[in-house]
């Protein structure tokens, strides 16, 4: 009897078509369920961060500098540059630009709604791979 | 044995040129990009970082995703042995394709951005390349008809064009405030929707050298074989479920990251096949070394090699925290969209534009501009390893130093990466250059 239904099972799914709806459907399945259940939690809208993000892709920041490692190698990663360096220091930069980076010629408000997008950043977690612990199975955690 | 008719409408032969174009583009744009990490700062105030990084990358994902698109479209023809459903509907997408590929470029050239990495454009340039993809879709599939059991490149290309879609679609979520609110949430699904836009491109053109080396071959055996379709739902696998080893650093969820290391190492099979099979590999390569096409998949066959070493390297997460944020996940990235896409594109390309029997010149010809492309890109390629351990030692070091002190003591690398890059650019291009004659010559 279960020899029988796993014939069954086995011959189901060598046929190609199942097989690839079986594999589309878990995917959606795992796809919804990302959707639904984000991995952060939502905090109430913070606006001058919002325009901050919009303005990070506006003047393309991420060409030249990472979030999480991941982004441009230009220049530095800034994930936690709010923590390191401390506002003053950031707002400094993006008024005057580097040797490499251009003056962008924020105006005030811009430059805090950056500031305030890079401290929403920095809150969101901690990108060192130094803090990173290395288990035997190969995986890492903190 | 199966022979297929080499006979296809010209709307796929159009779409290869506009890749080739956007090609050199790319190259060009690389030069430049390769010359502001040896002299920091040059063309700040004109062509500075910021807008040479996106005309370069784009115009690279264009040339893979057209030139992609014409391969299907040509090997839709030869195999049918019937007309596309309808050329003029390709020729809409292309014209598309190429209006709003300008439109991108200009806005880069600008400096007016908005979007997100890889597509940098504002968004609203999207909806054309949106429009245009579902042209292809509904051509593609009322060409194919589906009525009987189809081949493995069939269902490559099927997967490759449907998922693209939705990746593409995917990536755009951060419109949403639901999904850009948080970066975190923001991160976790830009990069889900990247591994598989990747993953879909790769299957068109999986498909199309499959279907090419039928073509050489006369042998369809493989196509319909139960290793072919194995190692196709294995492909599909991790196009849908290993995005995760972009972002193990990233604070999201655990069992994202598990289940992606998991996926990941499955690729360790289709090493152990490239390895088993090597040995037959070169005995066809010899027999048809006469052939551009078969060189370039061959070189690119190497280049898979090495590249899937490093993945699997980098997909491990105890590694990817060394490698990650480093050169050598650009070196990864070079050496997939160059020594594995571009070759079997350009392999691609040599079949559908030109005639593949050269004279004992340009026989010549092209296996000096091979050499110098493939050689190029290996030292480019260990340049960038060079680079990315380095990088690695210092992001893992107590005591860093500043980071553009750590830039200054490794721009001699830089410098290896953009003589390398240059030289590699030229072989391309040396490479290009009969393609376009060829279809001047047919013109």
């Amino acid at each position: 009897m279960q020899n029988n239904m796993s014939n069954q099972i086995i011959q189901f799914l060598s046929r190609r078509v199942n097989l690839f709806i079986i594999i589309i459907f878990l995917f959606f399945s795992y796809t919804s369920f990302i959707y639904k259940f984000l991995p952060a939690k939502q905090r109430p809208a913070n606006k001058l961060a919002d325009s901050g993000k919009q303005l990070w892709q506006e003047k393309n920041c991420i060409a030249c500098h990472q979030i999480y490692g991941l982004g441009g190698y230009l220049g530095p990663d800034l994930t936690n540059c709010y923590s390191l360096k401390g506002s003053d220091y950031i707002k400094s930069i993006l008024r005057t630009g580097t040797r490499i980076m251009p003056d962008f010629k924020f105006s005030v408000e811009e430059v805090n709604a950056i500031v305030e997008y890079l401290h929403e950043v920095d809150n969101s977690g901690e990108a060192d791979p130094r803090k990173f612990v290395k288990n035997k199975n190969g995986t890492i955690s903190k | 044995m199966v022979q297929y008719q080499n006979k296809s409408s010209t709307a796929g032969k159009y779409f290869l040129l506009t890749g080739l174009i956007l090609l050199i583009i790319g190259l060009i744009n690389g030069i430049l990009g390769a010359f502001q990490y040896v002299i920091p700062g040059l063309f700040k105030s004109s062509l500075s970082f910021e807008k040479i990084r996106p005309l370069h990358v784009s115009s690279v994902v264009f040339w893979i995703i057209v030139s992609a698109t014409g391969g299907v479209l040509s090997y839709v023809e030869n195999y049918t042995g019937r007309k596309l459903f309808s050329p003029t509907l390709a020729r809409l997408q292309l014209t598309i394709f190429i209006c709003s590929i300008f439109f991108i470029l200009v806005s880069y050239l600008s400096g007016i951005f908005g979007g997100r990495e890889y597509w940098e454009y504002p968004p609203v340039l999207s909806l054309p390349i949106i429009c245009g993809w579902l042209l292809f879709l509904i051509n593609f599939i009322v060409s194919i008809k589906f009525s009987k059991r189809q081949p493995v490149y069939v269902w490559m290309w099927f997967t490759g064009i449907v998922f693209f879609l939705f990746s593409f679609l995917e990536s755009y979520l951060w419109i949403f405030p639901y999904f850009r609110s948080n970066i975190v949430n923001d991160m976790t699904i830009q990069w889900k929707s990247y591994g598989s836009m990747v993953g879909s491109w790769n299957m068109l053109i999986y498909g199309c050298v499959l279907f090419l080396i039928e073509k050489i071959s006369g042998d369809d055996n493989y196509s319909k074989s139960k290793v072919s379709f194995a190692l196709y739902f294995l492909g599909l696998i991790n196009l849908l479920f290993n995005w995760g080893h972009h972002i193990y650093t990233l604070p999201t969820h655990h069992f994202i990251k598990t289940i992606s290391y998991i996926v990941s190492m499955s690729e360790l099979l289709i090493l152990a096949r490239i390895i088993y099979n090597w040995k037959s590999s070169i005995t066809t390569a010899q027999k048809l070394s006469f052939l551009p096409s078969y060189k370039l998949i061959i070189a690119a066959d190497v280049w898979i090699l090495l590249n899937l070493l490093l993945a699997i390297a980098m997909s491990v997460p105890a590694i990817n925290i060394y490698t990650h944020g480093t050169h050598i996940t650009v070196a990864h990235t070079m050496g997939a969209t160059i020594g594995i896409n571009t070759m079997l594109l350009l392999a691609v390309a040599y079949d559908i534009l030109c005639d593949q029997h050269q004279s004992i010149f340009q026989r010549r010809a092209f296996n000096v501009a091979y050499w110098i492309a493939n050689v190029s890109l290996l030292l480019f390629w260990i340049s960038l390893i060079r680079i990315g351990v380095l990088k690695a030692k210092w992001q893992m070091s107590l005591k860093q130093i500043p980071f553009s002190v750590m830039m200054k003591q490794i721009t001699p690398y830089f410098l290896i990466f953009l003589i390398c890059g240059l030289t590699m650019a030229i072989g391309l291009i040396f490479l290009i250059v009969p393609l376009f004659r060829s279809m001047r010559k047919q013109n």
